[in-house]
């Protein structure tokens, strides 16, 4: 369970070392503090027995890279990515005045570390936040972006590790869109080790994309919370291009009557990559709406994990929960382990799933072939017709534009699907 | 439904307890026990008391030094929850006291027999009719086995698993442990290191066997766990339909109940095996009730086989269980029909594992989960298509229906596919006995209970069809008892 007391070592100077160098206010100081006390007490997790939440992804190849922390300033969000037209937010967070409240009420709550490594590792090398705040009663609609971009450390031999943090609190009845991307530079193996928290008050309206498109050979843990209150809707699309392992553990907590949200989700993997979606929804009160649907494209030897856990609790009647995960797989030796799952304890309610795996289907592409497409072409739109529908769920229509531009150009049909 | 008639003239009778289960009864015979826990001389007693060979007493001990090693480990990944089970406590070895083995039904103990009656197992000649050949295991041993020479003629070895162990080693040697070897589980190890017995079965090349076997457990002793083994071999072209039900006395402890199956199917053979069980599902708070954490597996080994598991699980306080196929040869098929139901304070986690290795293997998974009370049922299924398994084809559909708001259903599926060409589908839904359909019943005049009753066999009418006939009619009274106070 617990790693070699080394790693842990390298793991407490950076963070004694931060918390020295970047002295918070008190509470801050505090919750780092207790961030690092649980994860030195559970360190990372392990696919040991009855942890379900692991059982498809080892953790070994992160924990056993001794990574240091970059003591960056937080200059870097912005990044390279285009802008969608949307204002860039800062990580720089002010933890003074009205926004500094805000922080210190809502930071690390939905965020639990109790029983979670990484978050708990998060939490202890909190520095730089970035925060996008609707105040309550603002209905104007407000657009923004949180580019979370890996540089290059200062050490070039050294393998560095981020813990990036997003806290989005939307007012009551705010309309909110935010995009959240992760990149990073083609170099040395890295690891992003993100937390991000969302807060949806009564009425409220988000919409959330997130983008993960770092190095090939880095390693992602994704951390996202979603808490909505009474009659807020929350729409999510999230795009993942292959990292050599990522996780994306993406959670919602329904708690108010009438509270709708929408995940969807498209990954894509190659060669020696793996890629591990996490999806819970939690039906904490009755007449909530929920719909899942995440989609793979899976080529090379890579590997894809897809859990979904609907929880519908006993007072929660009325729940209307979907949860769908399709997946394409492009290659011989690619993998896809699904779960979706759904705990009922409610018994009026309809909730279903569905699942599927399978090859591009080759009378549909006999179909398109006579019609004097080749194999290639055929192959291609198909693939991208299968991606497409989660593609299209993306309400910004520049961010959707390069979306399906950068889909294609990472799915160039490398590898033929074999028709039989 | 009437009070049930106790045979037993001492020990507890059932009727203080739970009026509801008729099976409830126990039957006052002296029982040969080891003592209570389990230790390497429970091990070689057991052997012993069986007169088995050197093998099979060296296996037993191997599977439970394994044990000893697991100990504290038993699996906690289901979603069932229960006190901690107290491996010291039980009996396990519990054997109605005779001198010898019976030779025919005279020797059988009156009251067994009378137990039985009240079973309705046809036992006895006069069921001839009824074309089932039935081993019965009372406890841990094999109490009679029927139609042995009818069998016998067609080449057919149908036997308590000690017999087969004494006239058949070298076939009891070659499969023992070949789909389930002692170290798969934890309570598959327990019971490879305590079975006292089981069915064996074997059917020769080319035959098809004239009647349906059957088997029936019964666990009467207090505080006894029963481990039995069952063995089903099936040769080339070979057919088989077996039968399995089980029922306990009604105890305020819990008993617990270990079982290990395994069917092996060579070219073009086919095994049916179905199950109807009813253990004690404890009392109306909860009190009671069978412990049922039974491994179940067969291997369609061969070229078209074919092995499909129908299952009416009504009964037990718990129930682990996940019949599985591993579809090995080319073109093998696996099937699994199941009706989970679970009322009062019970609680199932059941499912199936398909593992598709062959070519052109196929799976059919069908799943119905029924709650009610504060019942929980958690489907839990595996489909796993290995690189090998081009063109495979896997169909799975698993329905709850809740029945009160104090109940759970659960799905917990597992997709793992690693062959492009292998197609899956996975499709699951839960809702409560819909409004409009007892609404309609209602107004035609039914009374809730027997809405709720039609609706729900109705829901239950695909997987009973696969059962044979007269179960089929069996299983469908389980579940009105079983259902009974759930509704109305």
């Amino acid at each position: 369970m617990t790693q070699a007391p080394t790693r842990h070592e390298r793991y407490f100077a950076d963070h004694q070392a931060l918390a020295a160098a970047s002295p918070g206010p008190a509470w801050l100081d505090t919750l780092r503090a207790a961030g690092w006390e649980r994860f030195n007490a559970i360190g990372f997790p392990t696919a040991r027995r009855g942890n379900e939440r692991w059982k498809y992804t080892a953790v070994a190849p992160i924990a056993r890279v001794n990574f240091a922390y970059p003591f960056l300033p937080p200059d870097n969000v912005g990044g390279p990515e285009p802008d969608f037209g949307f204002a860039a937010v800062s990580a720089a967070a002010d933890f003074d005045g009205e926004t500094g409240d805000a922080i210190r009420q809502h930071l690390g709550r939905l965020a639990s570390f109790e029983d979670d490594g990484f978050a708990a590792l998060n939490t202890a090398f909190l520095r730089d936040v970035a925060v996008v705040r609707v105040p309550d009663g603002s209905g104007a609609p407000v657009a923004v972006r949180v580019n979370h971009a890996a540089t290059d450390g200062p050490d070039v031999e050294q393998r560095y590790a981020r813990h990036p943090r997003t806290l989005i609190l939307a007012g009551r009845n705010a309309n909110l869109t935010v995009i959240e991307t992760y990149t990073g530079p083609p170099g040395p193996r890295y690891f992003t080790n993100a937390v991000t928290e969302i807060v949806v008050s009564e009425g409220a309206q988000v919409d959330h994309y997130r983008l993960l498109n770092e190095s090939p050979a880095a390693y992602h843990v994704g951390v996202t919370r979603v808490h909505q209150a009474r009659d807020s809707s929350f729409s999510s699309a999230s795009f993942a291009l292959g990292t050599a392992l990522a996780r994306n553990d993406f959670a919602v907590t329904l708690d108010g009557p009438g509270a709708y949200c929408s995940l969807n989700g498209l990954y894509y993997t190659g060669q020696g990559q793996h890629i591990d979606n996490l999806i819970s929804i939690d039906h904490a009160q009755p007449h909530c709406t929920s719909r899942l649907n995440y989609k793979g494209i899976l080529d090379g030897n890579s590997r894809a994990v897809f859990g979904g856990e609907v929880l519908v609790r006993r007072n929660a009647q009325k729940s209307d929960a979907q949860q769908t995960d399709k997946n394409l797989l492009l290659s011989e030796d690619a993998e896809v382990d699904s779960k979706p799952s759904l705990l009922i304890y409610a018994d009026d309610v309809q909730c279903s799933h569905g699942a599927t795996a399978g090859q591009i289907d080759a009378q549909t592409l006999f179909y398109l072939r006579s019609r004097g497409l080749d194999l290639a072409a055929a192959s291609r739109m198909l693939i991208s017709a299968f991606a497409r529908e989660i593609v299209n769920t993306v309400k910004p229509q520049p961010l959707r534009d390069y979306l399906d531009s950068l889909f294609d150009r990472n799915i160039a049909v490398k590898t033929l699907p074999v028709g039989r | 439904m009437t009070t049930p008639k106790v045979i037993s003239r001492s020990s507890t009778t059932s009727s203080e307890l739970d009026s509801d289960y008729k099976w409830g009864f126990t039957i006052d015979i002296d029982s040969d026990l080891a003592p209570k826990g389990l230790s390497e001389d429970v091990v070689r007693l057991i052997s012993a008391k069986k007169q088995e060979p050197e093998w099979l007493l060296e296996w037993r001990l191997k599977a439970f030094r394994h044990w000893e090693r697991l100990q504290y480990r038993e699996p906690a990944w289901a979603n069932i929850h229960h006190e901690p089970i107290d491996y010291q406590d039980i009996y396990y070895y519990a054997a109605p006291a005779t001198k010898d083995a019976p030779k025919s039904l005279d020797e059988v103990d009156p009251e067994v027999l009378e137990a039985f009656e009240k079973l309705g197992i046809p036992l006895q000649e006069r069921e001839r009719l009824a074309g089932v050949a039935v081993d019965a295991v009372l406890d841990s041993v094999s109490v009679a086995t029927t139609y042995q020479d009818m069998l016998e003629k067609a080449g057919i070895i149908f036997c308590p698993m000690s017999e087969a162990v004494r006239n058949h080693p070298e076939l009891v040697q070659k499969y023992l442990g070949s789909v389930v070897p002692y170290t798969d589980n934890f309570f598959a190890t327990l019971n490879s290191a305590v079975f006292s017995d089981g069915s064996f079965a074997y059917i020769p090349k080319g035959v098809r066997c004239p009647i349906e076997l059957m088997t029936y457990f019964r666990i009467n002793q207090a505080d006894s766990g029963q481990f039995e083994r069952t063995l089903i071999v099936c040769e080339e072209g070979a057919y088989v339909s077996y039968l399995e039900g089980c029922t306990a006395p009604a105890r305020k402890s819990h008993q617990l109940h270990a079982a290990v199956v395994e069917l092996v199917a060579l070219d073009d053979a086919e095994i049916k095996y179905s199950t109807l069980q009813n253990w004690f599902p404890g009392d109306k708070e909860g009190k009671g009730g069978v412990y049922n954490f039974v491994t179940k597996r067969g291997l369609a080994g061969g070229r078209n086989s074919k092995i499909s598991w129908t299952q009416v699980e009504t009964g037990s306080a718990i129930t682990w269980k996940y019949p599985s196929v591993i579809l090995q040869g080319d073109n093998s098929t696996g099937e699994f029909y199941s009706v989970a139901l679970v009322n009062r304070y019970q609680q199932a986690d059941t499912g199936t594992k398909m593992i598709h290795q062959g070519k052109n293997t196929k799976s059919t998974i069908v799943a119905k989960g029924i709650s009610a009370g504060h019942g929980n049922a958690t489907y839990r299924g595996l489909v796993k298509m290995m690189p090998t398994a081009d063109g495979a084809k896997n169909f799975t559909q698993c329905d709850s229906l809740l029945v009160g708001d104090q109940c759970g259903a659960h799905t917990v599926p597992y997709i793992e596919v690693k062959n492009p060409t292998a197609q899956m589908e996975h499709e699951a839904s839960t809702s409560k006995v819909s409004d409009d359909q007892l609404f309609y019943c209602q107004q035609r005049g039914m009374s809730v209970e027997d809405a709720h009753f039609m609706i729900i066999n109705g829901f239950c009418r695909g997987i009973f069809q696969e059962l044979p006939f007269e179960f089929a009619m069996e299983a469908s009274q389980l579940l009105k008892v079983s259902l009974e106070g759930a509704v109305g």
